[in-house]
């Protein structure tokens, strides 16, 4: 297995005269965690397509070693199909019965959904049914995940849940993972290497490597001034000290 | 709740109301506002019902009506949904044929009995070919909207998990579009009922339509009820056969979202 599973070489995208990614270099790791952050529109998405291979670079080469699955913020779940179904469409490329009904077993005990099998995707929750996104992607020993914003439409709780649900998949099931989002805090809390994309033509504005333990508190100080960082990168926060002069909110025990 | 209660709960009401409205009828009946020969009372339609039983009639008529819906219809399930299947996945083709489409769907089938006949001649085949056509355009349009309707990301889930061709049609496709074709099912399956009658009228020598006419110009306005009851009656038996497929598992989603 190489140690390189994804090299983007100054990869182009234009639709017509519009300019979606500029001149992007990027070397992922093996089971490294990239976030991708940055404006929307600025062809965050643009890039996991291409990546993925479901779209063509105008210019640019894209090296993939191993199998590509992709995780999208939209429900992509089949709802015709039974949980247990859904994530045996990630397992399609198992021949053998049995094993696939063991590999089945394993990913339903990994999302601790080993009841709802035999539950169809509407009688799950948002964040239920997300999980069995990530089972199915993960299925089947696939090498790199590409993760479209995949908390965008789950609620602020929730979402803070599926961040220690997906790192602590990561961490029995390593993947390289590519996750683009616009949530700065969710990049830093999860990510080993944080790309910030400019606006439109999206170019690689600064990359911010994190050496920080997973799971990570919110609240870590290296994970809040990961976020100060990007930020003030991005032009959304005044570089001059914070707090000065500024009564914090206290709480009170009740 | 016991199961008991609730099922008593959910046919009392429906049977109330029959019952009624057989009595609304009876006291109109025996106020004698109309002759009995123009408005006839429950007894002597349910006499008629029987006469019509003991003679075979009533059978007869009701499975030759029912065979020609069973072919009409079914016919234009055979072709109609494939069509709207290949015509949702062609933008092209849609564009180009939906407004034709539209406009034979609008064109009420009895406009055709004039060449069903001519071309028809009487008995089962214009019936037939009128509730084909009752059925078929609405069934296409049904079936390529709701393709045309299926979220794209779908498709690019299929795509990522390697399904392609016909595969792509039957596991993808058609299971994405299952609620709506059950509801476009249903909506088709009464128009043919409905059409059926009007069709065995005038281009018919049996079936429930034509047991109308019969009636009428034997001046028996009470096997003229008899035969509406039993049209009625197996209309809403095959609204709920078709309604049954609403419960196959994979389709409920359509139907709780």
């Amino acid at each position: 297995m190489s140690d390189r599973p994804l090299m983007v070489n100054r990869l182009a995208r234009s639709y017509g005269p519009v300019e979606a990614l500029r001149d992007i270099d990027l070397d992922i790791r093996r089971h490294e965690f990239v976030a991708v952050v940055g404006p929307s529109g600025c062809g965050k998405t643009t890039l996991l397509n291409l990546l993925s291979g479901y779209d063509q670079p105008s210019s640019g080469t894209i090296l993939r070693k191993g199998r590509v699955r992709m995780v999208y913020q939209q429900d992509g779940l089949f709802p015709w199909l039974t949980v247990g179904e859904n994530i045996l469409l990630g397992l399609r490329g198992v021949s053998d019965e049995v094993e696939r009904r063991r590999q089945l077993e394993e990913l339903l005990t990994l999302i601790a959904l080993e009841r709802f099998g035999e539950h169809y995707p509407h009688q799950l929750s948002g964040g239920m049914r997300q999980l069995v996104e990530l089972a199915r992607a993960m299925a089947g020993d696939t090498d790199i995940l590409l993760m479209d914003e995949p908390f965008g439409s789950l609620d602020y709780l929730t979402r803070m849940r599926m961040r220690h649900e997906l790192v602590r998949m990561l961490r029995q099931c390593p993947r390289t993972v590519v996750f683009v989002t616009h949530d700065i805090e969710e990049a830093a809390q999860l990510a080993d290497r944080l790309v910030v994309f400019s606006e439109r033509p999206g170019r690689v504005r600064c990359e911010l490597s994190i050496d920080l333990p997973r799971p990570r508190n919110l609240t870590h100080p290296i994970v809040v001034e990961t976020v100060r960082r990007v930020l003030s990168e991005m032009g959304l926060e005044n570089d001059s000290r914070d707090g000065r002069g500024v009564a914090l909110p206290t709480a009170r025990a009740v | 709740m016991s199961n008991g209660r609730s099922m008593s709960r959910t046919w009392l009401p429906p049977a109330g109301v029959v019952v009624a409205a057989l009595l609304l009828w009876s006291v109109a009946a025996a106020l004698h506002l109309y002759p009995e020969s123009v408005f006839p009372s429950p007894r002597s339609v349910w006499a008629g019902f029987g006469e019509e039983l003991r003679s075979g009639r009533l059978f007869g008529d009701i499975v030759a009506s029912l065979f020609r819906v069973g072919v009409g219809f079914g016919l234009a399930v055979i072709l109609g949904i494939p069509a709207g299947l290949w015509l949702g996945h062609r933008a092209y083709a849609r564009a180009a044929l939906v407004p034709a489409v539209n406009f034979f769907r609008s064109l009420s089938p009895l406009a055709w009995i004039p060449f069903a006949i001519l071309w028809f001649g009487i008995g089962d085949r214009p019936a037939i070919f009128l509730i084909f056509l009752a059925a078929f355009f609405p069934l296409v349009l049904a079936t390529s909207v709701a393709v045309g309707g299926i979220p794209s990301v779908y498709f690019r889930v299929a795509r990522d998990h390697g399904f392609s061709g016909w595969e792509l049609v039957t596991k993808v496709t058609f299971p994405a579009i299952l609620p709506q074709v059950i509801t476009a099912l249903r909506v088709t399956a009464g128009l043919s009922w409905l059409v059926v009658v009007a069709a065995e009228m005038i281009a018919g020598r049996d079936g429930l339509g034509f047991a109308i006419l019969d009636a009428r110009n034997g001046l028996r306005i009470d096997l003229v009820v008899v035969a509406m009851i039993v049209i009625g009656t197996i209309g809403v038996v095959i609204d709920r056969l078709l309604s049954g497929l609403t419960n196959i598992p994979s389709a409920r989603w359509g139907y709780e979202r």
